[in-house]
């Protein structure tokens, strides 16, 4: 017997062995009843151990989405206006076979949503890492810049970032680059704030290692600032990631063009409720993965 | 014969919150070169401070610290530090720990390969050479002062300076360690000066034991020599009439003419 004809069967007793090492079965035992019971082999054991397992994870978060979709036709069942869950799903398979066709600027797959919204969170953090990460680094290292810094950044920090919105259309006087602006100014704390938090953070022991060592301004960013600060650093990207893409719709919805915030608020107009229910799901789900993709980098370059 | 490193009327006082707090006073020790001085107190006394002013991490408030007729100011090289607490970086591994010393005071002088060969042999010597490419979380907390100690000695000190080194080390590894360090101070003939609140410890390793008085304020109480013989063997001293004595002097000056300020109180 080969792997190739594996099925779900018998894919337990190739892997178990059972009929590799027939040792102790004698050949008396006709061919076809040759097997021991599929779950009192090992295989058979440990699968129903692994199955238990599964289950015991799965079941909960499973119960909780059983639970929400039952809400929600209870809730679409008594306002007619709300699509339940059997309708949105039929929409949003209808809606995700063709996600990137293009009919004209104000007609394109939510393909094409998703990722003009992606590219303007990407442009906004990318610019709000790029400036955040090394400034907060400087607070961190020198008292006078952070007691400098420090009234600026706790009045600036507690703003609703639609607010920023107006001043980037005044100065930018275009809805493009100002809506990349509200993504910057608005995920650009948490990464400023942690950072720094993390320089202050640095166990004296090592500074005094790079002390003794004499070690050069260089060698004490490479060897020592930067690994110890790097934990940091990505738990205020990873907040930052969050807020931006929390931002982005809201900014949308009121700058207009192609973009899953504007998509909401056009399906709105049309009255597509399915739609804006896909959309949901779609701007949480892309919000979950950013920060997953996020947890694991960190993961990655965690030392303890 | 000229002091190594000279200690003249130091003081330190640290401007705290609650204003100033004297910790030492007019400290006058001078060390001689080869030799092995174990600084002894209650907690509190100040000898951590005294160790860190040599090694250049503190600066004295007052008095004058030479080595070698020069003027400590601030930490270098020369003085290699081993923590209380490892101090390795986590992120490098056991060899990247040492050899970021080695690069740094050879750095200029020789190449790559030579400041592998040196960073292994250092490795050798407190016998890590197993573990070198582990993580300091992957080895245990006697081989991570170990690695404490090499990265001290690949440095080629002119002293080293040890701040209770196997205090947090149980006793059976402490002991293990100690036999070490004898034997690569013996080796090297290294210049110490070592922090500690054990007596034995004192007693064994040392050539003389300077005992502190409490603080505030503190400073040397009591200079003893250690005239053990070396190499000196743990078990032997056990049943040496000499080392008992010794033992007791230090017990007699801790314990009964500085006893522990709330317990005087």
């Amino acid at each position: 017997m080969s792997a190739v004809n594996a099925t779900p069967e018998n894919l337990s007793t190739i892997l178990s062995g059972e009929d590799i090492v027939p040792t102790y079965k004698t050949a008396a035992v006709a061919a076809p009843a040759r097997r021991t019971p599929l779950l009192e082999t090992d295989f058979g054991k440990r699968f129903i151990e692994g199955l238990g397992d599964f289950l015991k994870a799965v079941a909960p978060p499973l119960l909780g989405i059983l639970l929400f979709a039952a809400l929600w036709s209870l809730i679409a069942n008594t306002n007619k206006s709300i699509p339940g869950p059997v309708e949105t799903w039929a929409s949003a398979v209808e809606l995700f076979s063709d996600p990137f066709y293009d009919n004209g600027p104000n007609d394109k797959g939510i393909g094409w949503n998703i990722l003009n919204s992606l590219y303007r969170v990407g442009l906004g953090f990318g610019a709000a890492a790029a400036i955040g990460i090394p400034l907060g680094f400087m607070i961190g290292r020198f008292q006078f810049l952070n007691q400098m810094m420090s009234p600026i950044i706790s009045i600036l920090r507690p703003v609703s970032p639609l607010a920023w919105l107006p001043i980037g259309l005044l100065v930018l006087q275009k809805a493009e680059p100002a809506s990349i602006w509200v993504i910057f100014i608005s995920s650009i704390w948490p990464m400023v704030l942690n950072t720094a938090a993390g320089v202050q953070r640095i166990p004296q022991d090592y500074m005094n290692v790079a002390r003794v060592l004499n070690l050069s301004e260089l060698k004490v960013f490479t060897r020592i600032l930067f690994p110890a600060v790097l934990p940091y650093v990505l738990t205020g990207v990873r907040l930052s990631i969050g807020v931006a893409w929390l931002v982005i719709v809201a900014a949308e919805m009121l700058t207009g063009g192609v973009g899953i915030g504007f998509w909401v608020w056009d399906e709105w107009n049309n009255l597509n409720v399915a739609h804006i229910i896909i959309a949901i799901f779609v701007v949480g789900i892309v919000g979950l993965l950013l920060e997953q993709g996020l947890m694991l980098l960190a993961k990655r370059f965690s030392y303890e | 014969m000229q002091s190594y490193v000279q200690i003249e009327n130091a003081s330190m006082v640290f401007s705290t919150k609650k204003g100033k707090f004297t910790a030492l006073t007019d400290v006058n020790l001078n060390v001689n070169q080869g030799e092995f001085i174990a600084l002894i107190g209650h907690s509190g006394c100040g000898k951590s401070t005294l160790l860190n002013l040599v090694a250049g991490l503190l600066d004295a408030t007052d008095g004058v610290l030479l080595l070698a007729n020069k003027e400590i100011k601030g930490p270098g090289p020369e003085r290699g530090v081993v923590f209380q607490n490892h101090s390795l970086l986590p992120w490098l591994t056991a060899f990247e720990n040492v050899y970021l010393a080695v690069e740094k005071v050879f750095g200029g002088s020789e190449t790559k390969a030579q400041l592998k060969a040196r960073t292994s042999a250092v490795l050798e010597l407190v016998g890590l050479t197993h573990a070198a490419n582990k993580l300091p979380g992957e080895i245990s907390g006697g081989m991570k002062q170990r690695v404490g100690i090499a990265r001290a000695l690949a440095m080629e000190p002119k002293v080293l300076l040890l701040d209770e080194p196997f205090g947090a080390l149980d006793a059976l590894t402490r002991a293990h360690l100690q036999d070490e360090l004898m034997k690569i101070v013996a080796a090297t003939k290294s210049t110490v000066i070592m922090v500690t609140h054990d007596v034995d410890e004192a007693v064994l390793l040392s050539d003389r034991i300077v005992m502190m008085t409490n603080g505030p304020a503190a400073t040397i109480g009591e200079i003893l020599s250690v005239d053990l013989p070396r190499p000196r063997e743990r078990l032997q001293l056990a049943h040496d009439p000499k080392y008992h004595e010794l033992r007791s002097q230090v017990l007699e000056f801790l314990y009964s003419r500085q006893m522990r300020p709330k317990e005087a109180a």
